[in-house]
């Protein structure tokens, strides 16, 4: 379950960096909710295509940042640009955090982003549902994406 | 030469659950033998073939010891040694 601010944070980052992936960080409390609640965006060091690092320096400060907020990296996202949003086999061989959820973005269509969500533990990916929801506290039915401008209708419009 | 070292939870594992651990040692190779003989297989996880893992980041004193001498790096007395994965991926 994921806040629709959070995600249109995300999207926009990834859409702002494209064609380069662009990567960051949703933090929450460390108190097993599972609720990203800031949003991180980090610099991709690698500044590629096709390939994110976190940025060495910026990591540990966000990292040191967290523990002094007892907070986990419930997400960590990347963009693939060019590709499928599913976790390639560099994602699978690196990913770090066992607990994490890691969201792709994906920005191959210009018009519509696509949004997944996976775990990654052990080499093993399991795709999971997501919910987008206003916000957490009444969150009873939530769709699955937020929509892109292009899909509001512009209510200036003849 | 007592030094703290920060334990990700990818390698908390090795440490029984503990996030911060303490390890001897006036250089970084000092120290990852020091935790390796109280936490064993953790040394793996950091090293290969004589150097540090390419996707590990190691910060003594929060300096990246990229830039300080990789395992050779100087742990003063009482300094802390922070372990993090590297975070990266990318479509190929």
């Amino acid at each position: 379950m994921i806040r629709a601010d959070l995600v249109e944070q995300m999207v926009a980052h990834a859409r702002r960096d494209h064609p380069d992936e662009a990567c960051g960080i949703l933090a929450g409390p460390d108190d097993g909710s599972d609720r990203p609640q800031r949003f991180v965006p980090m610099e991709n060091a690698e500044r590629s295509p096709t390939f994110y690092r976190f940025d060495s320096m910026e990591q540990l400060r966000v990292y040191q940042e967290m523990d002094a907020n007892d907070e986990v990296p419930v997400v960590v996202y990347h963009s693939h640009t060019a590709t499928e949003p599913y976790p390639s086999r560099t994602d699978i061989s690196l990913a770090s955090e066992p607990f994490a959820h890691y969201v792709l973005v994906g920005t191959r269509d210009p018009e519509h982003h696509e949004l997944r969500s996976y775990r990654i533990v052990d080499g093993e990916v399991t795709e999971e549902e997501v919910q987008v929801v206003e916000n957490y506290m009444f969150a009873h039915t939530g769709t699955p994406d937020v929509p892109d401008k292009a899909d509001v209708p512009d209510p200036a419009a003849p | 030469m007592s030094a703290t070292v920060s334990i990700p939870t990818i390698l908390r594992t090795h440490t029984g659950g503990e996030k911060q651990v303490k390890a001897e040692g006036s250089t970084l190779q000092e120290v990852i033998t020091d935790l390796e003989a109280n936490h064993p297989g953790i040394k793996d996880r950091l090293v290969t073939d004589g150097a540090l893992h390419r996707f590990v980041n190691v910060y003594v004193n929060d300096e990246d010891v990229r830039f300080s001498g990789g395992l050779d790096a100087q742990v003063p007395d009482g300094g802390t040694v922070t372990i993090l994965p590297a975070v990266a991926g990318g479509a190929r």
